[in-house]
């Protein structure tokens, strides 16, 4: 009797291509990649024509000024809104998708291999988030430099970034908020595998994003704060100051991938340990959902104790002395671009050394922390002029350590008037502007 | 032997958590047979099909598919085809797409692997190209035995194929399995159809919350020495109803309804014509079959 040779598995890479093609043929995964390679475009063109810009949006103020400020406007709002529902459209329903057409015994008669099952179908919604994403960055930025031009970006702290750098610059922060958005969709992956059937497996990557943009704004540790998965979500913008804020950014990062890993890891173990043959299978127990809650709360706790720690950061990580120096730094740059925008002649930041004095509550709170009640005080000098000159900002400053700083005086420094630049007329840049406080710098820096 | 069972199983066991689904299972399957399984809903049957495509391992005993023993879950041989619970298709692609894909994903040249003769075969040529999201349950079943086709079998597994077919479908189904049988494929299907199964098996399995309560030869089966009811229709009932009641061997059940072994009813047909009562119609009120199968797997319980 000859001994019948075993089916072997289907190699990664057909199960990989035919789980593509099952993504691909769906018409909402069609018009959604489509729409993530058009509308950003269509809508960064769109805000740049406006005479109202988005200056809620971080770099929304700056869209006239230069096409790079749409791609950055895009980030934000993705990082917020577009980049968990897309996670949740194609990682939360990856798995799932099985369970509702009931194919899973199908599928593994067709490729015998629960591991290979896992992988391909990983690797699949991974190339389709990777193609979304990839989508809003170059739509957005084709958007911004079809409409507006390819003009320098101020940054954060108001330095301006030659074109080169500000492209190079946006396509790092694109890159780095993947860390976050892996992070999302393995816990998609994971919520797919666990809940089946059940709709909650497909919204799990929304309301976990939903969930850590509400814990942003809040008065949380810097320690949690960074320990969140959805960190790089804000810290890129850490990569627009000078020098660079690189530590709360590569925290945020390895937070993201380590989390990614672990989800996925997770998944892939609970993947494993089903059992396909019961007939009525709708995601897994509730001992299982525990097996899957509890091993990423595991990890937020490490990784608070880990980077408190590591970096000592336990407090707000917003102080007085930050505040002040981040202000008469952006103040610094920016009175350098009103300078050139008014035809004066040209001075350095060094020349004007500029300084700032900060309180909270006016004087009576502890000047620390997020709040809507800090008052600056600018002070400066002009090389020719023996006074010095002042101006005061009234500053908004949120818990993750961004601020908008509005110009009370006085009007003909930082006042609302228009100023003309190559793209128009635009206003005061010294009137209003967006700024942040590196939560993890302890030492003035130089 | 030249050529192994399809499939040999001893003593199979299975149970999920305390519920024992499968209990000391023998089965054979010749190659070229087609082998009904037949039994009431939760009988064990969608389990035991499962166990022969390899999507689960039995807790105990022996299992061999085409001469090769079965130790872990999806570790069946090549050549072993077929769905449970309904066949596995994509509602967003369409039928040729779906087994394209299929075929892509067994290493296949979409193109040569016999789409379009599979496709053919099922009778679904004409909607090839449409989505399978629309397609009803009858053609979803054919679009999943060509889907096994694709494979060129030598076991093929089927769960209630004929559910949702049309007479058409129906005879495109039997057209198919008949020609795999006679190519040497060992065929098992479930079925809760009597027809079907006397149509198309040559032996049948009766599974009964979890046991074999019957398997050979369906010829074996209707002839077990058992009493049937038999409608009786008659020029004069009453007076054959009193023949009836005197006659030995015979049970009246209700007016025109008799039970009785073929040989008494053979004596009772004798003596109503010599009384001069015309008989008008005389048939089981259940084919031997169902009854057998009613019989067997009520008694069970």
């Amino acid at each position: 009797m000859t001994a019948t040779v075993l089916a072997r598995p289907a190699p990664l890479s057909r199960g990989l291509r035919f789980e593509l093609v099952k993504l691909v043929s769906q018409w909402r995964i069609r018009l959604v990649v489509l729409a993530c390679w058009i509308a950003p475009g269509l809508f960064v063109a769109a805000v740049s024509q406006q005479s109202t810009l988005p200056v809620d949006t971080l770099f929304g103020r700056w869209m006239h000024a230069t096409g790079w400020a749409g791609a950055l406007v895009m980030l934000g709002f993705a990082g917020t809104w577009a980049l968990p529902l897309l996670t949740s459209l194609v990682a939360g329903d990856v798995f799932a998708s099985e369970d509702r057409l009931g194919t899973w015994r199908h599928l593994l008669v067709a490729v015998r291999s629960p591991r290979r099952i896992f992988v391909a179908k990983t690797l699949a919604s991974l190339t389709v988030i990777v193609l979304m994403v990839a989508g809003l960055l170059v739509s957005s930025v084709a958007g911004g430099l079809l409409a507006v031009g390819n003009q320098p970006l101020a940054g954060l702290d108001g330095h301006l970034l030659s074109t080169g750098d500000t492209a190079a610059r946006v396509l790092l922060a694109w890159v780095c908020v993947l860390a976050p958005t892996l992070a999302l969709a393995a816990i998609g992956l994971l919520g797919s595998v666990l809940l089946g059937r059940s709709p909650m497996g497909l919204l799990l990557p929304a309301l976990v994003a939903l969930a850590l943009q509400l814990a942003q704004m809040l008065p949380i540790p810097v320690a949690v704060r960074l320990a969140l998965p959805g960190y790089a979500f804000i810290s890129w913008n850490g990569l627009f100051t000078e020098p660079a804020q690189l530590g709360p950014l590569l925290i945020g990062i390895a937070v993201g991938l380590v989390w990614a890993v672990v989800a996925t890891t997770l998944a892939y173990v609970l993947f494993l340990r089903r059992d396909f043959t019961s007939v009525s299978h709708d995601g897994i127990g509730r001992r299982a959902i525990l097996a899957g809650v509890l091993p990423l709360a595991g990890l937020l706790v490490a990784s608070v104790v880990v980077i408190g720690a590591t970096t000592g950061a336990t407090a707000s990580g917003i102080d007085q002395d930050k505040v002040q120096r981040s202000v008469a730094t952006a103040f610094a740059h920016l009175y350098r671009i009103q300078t050139g925008q008014l035809n004066r002649p040209d001075v350095t930041e060094a020349q004007l050394g500029a300084t700032a004095d900060c309180n909270k509550g006016g004087g009576k709170l502890d000047p620390e922390g997020a709040g809507n009640d800090w008052r600056c005080v600018v002070s400066w000098h002009l090389p020719d002029t023996p006074a010095t000159g002042q101006a005061v900002y009234q500053l908004d400053l949120t818990p993750d350590g961004r601020y908008m700083a509005d110009g009370d005086g006085p009007k003909e420094v930082n006042g609302y008037f228009l100023v003309h630049t190559p793209a128009g007329d635009a206003p005061n840049p010294l009137w209003q502007f967006d700024g942040n406080v590196d939560l993890l710098a302890n030492e003035p820096k130089g | 032997m030249d050529r192994p069972l399809a499939v040999r199983a001893r003593g199979i066991t299975k149970s999920f958590g305390e519920v024992i689904a499968l209990d000391e299972i023998d089965l054979d399957v010749a190659p070229g047979q087609i082998h009904g399984l037949v039994g009431p809903n939760g009988a064990g049957k969608t389990t035991l099909l499962g166990l022969l495509l390899g999507l689960a391992v039995a807790d105990g005993g022996k299992l061999e598919i085409l001469g090769t023993p079965i130790r872990r879950a999806l570790d069946a041989p090549d050549g072993v085809a077929g769905f449970v619970d309904g066949p596995g298709l994509y509602p967003s692609l369409t039928a040729r797409q779906n087994l394209a894909a299929l075929a892509t994903l067994r290493g296949r040249d979409a193109r040569s692997a016999g789409i379009d003769e599979a496709l053919d075969q099922v009778g679904l040529t004409d909607v090839a190209d449409d989505r399978t999201g629309g397609f009803s349950l009858g053609m979803r079943q054919r679009l999943g035995l060509a889907a096994a086709l694709l494979t060129e079998p030598r076991l093929l597994v089927l769960d209630e194929p004929s559910n949702g077919l049309d007479p058409i479908g129906t005879r495109h189904v039997h057209r198919v399995l008949t020609a795999l049988a006679a190519g040497g494929t060992g065929i098992v299907l479930s079925s809760h159809r009597m027809d079907d199964v006397e149509t198309l098996c040559s032996e049948v399995t009766i599974l009964a919350t979890g046991r074999v309560v019957f398997s050979g030869p369906l010829s074996k089966l209707a002839a077990e020495n058992r009493e049937l009811d038999y409608r009786l229709r008659t020029s004069d009932p009453a007076r054959a109803r009193t023949v009836a009641e005197k006659a030995p061997g015979i049970t009246v059940v209700e007016d025109e309804v008799v039970r009785a072994l073929v040989p008494a009813l053979d004596e009772l047909v004798t003596a109503l014509m010599r009384d001069g009562i015309a008989i008008r119609e005389l048939t089981p009120v259940v084919s031997p079959l169902e009854a057998a199968f009613l019989a067997l797997t009520e008694g069970s319980k």
